[in-house]
């Protein structure tokens, strides 16, 4: 088990958002969250994430099978969990080059790797970026900063592939994005999808699992885990709404 | 010439300074022109009328040098040096062609000639020198700029002042080398200085001065330093005030720039440490056309604190100015930023921009910033800005989701910010200079010795100094 949340409630100011939820992620699966706005699937992401704005007020999340939620953020990312943010940060001043040589080098440290050299970075940078399609002047930019929407969600994903997660949580990375950006998203997921590792997409449309064949797709409605099923509840979800499963 | 100085350890007051001036006046002073007598006697008059500043004036409400002034100094009115220059202040910064021009304890130092006039008509040396050597010059610019009527502290230097940095450029000269202007302070005791600087770019002159500040060791010091300026038509100055003061010195530098029609100047303000420092710095566009952007850096820490004073004074019509300004501070430091910019009534097509951002990144460290525009022209484009902060909370998310550790996070997110005003730098090697003083300095690891450009890349070490100092 890679993944496993029991009867996790997390609030924001007192305020409740999840209500008690259930999931179990295993290695090589691809799992999709839907559901409608304001439901709590990014709280759900933060939280995984370690972002302290959430307080966790019951419940456990195991990760790799240790308790994940006493783990500080950066220890996560290097354990393997990558967030792609729904609204990525802009930092001025941080170049993209800088900021992932930075972050890849403190993994491979934690991971008793000797820091990469410059040329085999760049390599890899080259060779990422050809897979997102993104410009190659891109990355000499600050991070995100004055980048369109679909260059930011770009953006994500060319992180997602330079840093090679094992759990990566795409959180509502299809939003605001055209027909071709979500084509190069999805080729992206696709490409690093394996055996050993695992995917937890966050959608509000069934529109991004078309190109990202999910193996099981939840709906979260106020705070709760309401209906698990395969790829076919996608489908059904995009053709009824979510209106009917406020009745079940 | 004997050896004239007060007790030490007194404090500096007005009386203190006052009966100093009149125990001199026949005897240090008598050998100044009329010319320089003259100004002398009518600076002491403004400052018996001035005094020091205090909290009362508008100009000084947010800094007190009550404290500073009350430390007790020595005052002396003759330096005793007797220094291989090249050896105290060697520059081995690699790939920067450099003039250096040092001055210990406000007194020009040098081995062999006081003023050096080189192939080209430039001239740097000591002030003092010029007084004798340059009657006619000093005549033309000296006090010209620093106008001693409104300020206390300039109508005291002027009223005492010695020595300092002479740089002459004549018409059409561009220096390929940088000057380096190294002021340091460095006394067995606390002492009370006050040099003096004129520089003056002729017409179509070009160069770039960089301009130390920086103590070498923990005494006391009260330093106040006046710098006259004169950027003749279409001349252009790329100036860097670098300062390293330590905990317990306190520095008033103010820099007096005249920029004549279409004169330009690029001025950075970057201090790395230091007691009290306040940098007055004032532009007077004397003619049409010309440019200044001025840039500051401050990162403080402990008690610290920085003042950042900029009036700019628009006189002439289609003139451009830009101030950035920003500052991080850390623990208990303040900060302030008071920015006027005076666009006067013919001054037409005037740009001006003033901008100050602070991270505060402690509940007790604390800012005043305080940007003004005072416009009497219609046909102008003015703006200000001013923002203070903590590090931006989801920016650090964003790093450590990466991976990258809280303090990396930190480090990558105030040099980002630093680097605003780094950046702009164009004189490389100085850049790469200051780039790692920025990075040893937010990591707490910026030792007051490693003073400005010089020894670059080497650790930091004890000072050697060829010289006696209990002479000095």
């Amino acid at each position: 088990m890679l993944l496993s949340i029991k009867n996790l409630h997390a609030s924001i100011n007192g305020k409740e958002i999840l209500k008690g939820i259930d999931l179990e992620v295993n290695y090589g699966e691809v799992h999709a969250i839907m559901g409608p706005n304001g439901t709590g699937k990014s709280t759900l992401a933060a939280v995984i994430a370690g972002r302290d704005l959430f307080e966790v007020t019951e419940g456990e999340v195991k990760y790799k099978d240790k308790d994940l939620l006493k783990v500080p953020v950066e220890e996560r990312a290097r354990e393997g969990i990558f967030l792609g943010f729904q609204y990525p940060v802009e930092i001025p001043g941080v170049s993209i080059t800088n900021f992932l040589r930075t972050a890849l080098n403190e993994l491979r440290k934690y991971r008793g790797l000797d820091p990469m050299s410059a040329v085999e970075f760049l390599k890899l940078m080259e060779e990422k970026k050809k897979l997102v399609e993104i410009q190659s002047n891109l990355t000499n930019r600050s991070v995100n900063e004055g980048f369109s929407g679909g260059e930011k969600k770009k953006n994500e994903i060319f992180q997602m592939a330079m840093l090679d997660p094992v759990l990566a949580i795409l959180d509502e990375t299809d939003s605001g994005l055209d027909i071709d950006a979500l084509r190069i998203v999805a080729k992206g997921v696709n490409h690093l999808r394996r055996k050993d590792n695992a995917f937890l997409i966050i959608t509000h449309y069934q529109r991004l699992l078309e190109y990202i064949i999910p193996d099981y797709v939840h709906v979260l409605f106020e705070g709760k885990i309401v209906k698990s099923g395969g790829k076919e509840l996608a489908i059904e979800l995009e053709e009824k709404g979510y209106d009917w499963l406020k009745n079940t | 010439m004997k050896e004239i100085k007060t007790d030490t350890k007194e404090i500096i007051s007005k009386e203190r300074m006052i009966g100093l001036f009149e125990k001199n006046r026949e005897g240090l002073f008598m050998t100044d022109s009329e010319f320089m007598s003259r100004i002398r006697k009518d600076a002491m008059e403004r400052f018996r009328e001035l005094g020091f500043p205090t909290t009362k004036l508008e100009e000084w409400k947010n800094t007190d040098l009550k404290a500073s002034l009350e430390k007790g100094y020595g005052y002396y009115l003759h330096p005793v040096i007797d220094v291989d220059v090249q050896k105290v202040f060697h520059c081995n910064i690699p790939h920067l062609d450099t003039a250096i021009i040092a001055q210990l304890n406000g007194w020009y130092v040098s081995k062999d000639v006081p003023l050096m006039e080189l192939g080209n008509g430039m001239i740097l040396g000591s002030l003092a020198e010029a007084f004798k050597e340059y009657p006619r010059i000093i005549e033309k610019y000296y006090g010209k700029y620093a106008d001693f009527t409104s300020s206390g502290l300039t109508a005291l230097n002027t009223a005492f002042a010695q020595d300092g940095i002479f740089i002459y450029v004549p018409d059409n000269v561009s220096s390929q080398k940088t000057i380096q202007m190294v002021n340091v302070i460095h006394h067995p005791e606390s002492i009370f200085l006050q040099s003096r600087n004129l520089i003056i770019l002729g017409k179509n002159s070009r160069i770039s001065l960089v301009h130390c500040d920086d103590s070498y060791n923990q005494q006391a010091s009260f330093a106040n330093i006046v710098t006259e300026v004169f950027i003749g038509e279409n001349a252009s100055l790329d100036h860097y005030k670098l300062q390293n003061m330590n905990n317990d010195s306190t520095l008033i530098s103010s820099v007096y720039f005249n920029l004549e029609q279409a004169a330009n100047l690029e001025s950075h303000f970057i201090s790395f440490n230091g007691g009290l420092l306040r940098n007055n710095t004032r532009i007077l566009f004397n003619g049409k056309g010309g440019t200044a952007n001025v840039r500051g850096l401050y990162l403080m820490d402990r008690k610290q604190h920085i003042d950042n004073h900029v009036f700019v004074d628009h006189a002439n019509p289609e003139c451009t100015s830009s101030e950035l300004f920003k500052g991080i501070l850390d623990e208990n430091a303040s900060g302030v930023f008071n920015g006027h910019v005076l666009v006067r009534r013919n001054a037409q097509k005037t740009n001006a921009y003033q901008g100050n951002k602070n991270i505060l990144l402690t509940d007790t460290a604390r800012v005043n910033s305080k940007p003004f525009l005072e416009i009497y022209a219609d046909d102008v484009k003015c703006s200000h800005g001013s923002a203070t902060g903590q590090l931006d909370s989801e920016a650090m998310f964003y790093l450590r989701q990466r991976g990258i550790s809280e303090e990396n996070a930190r480090m990558l997110l105030m040099y980002a910010f630093a680097n605003e005003v780094i950046s702009k730098i164009s004189i490389e090697p100085l850049r790469l200079r200051i780039e790692d003083m920025v990075k040893k300095r937010l990591r707490g690891e910026l030792s007051v010795c490693e003073h400005c450009v010089l020894h670059c890349n080497t650790p930091e070490r004890p000072l050697e100094f060829d010289i006696d100092v209990t002479k000095i």
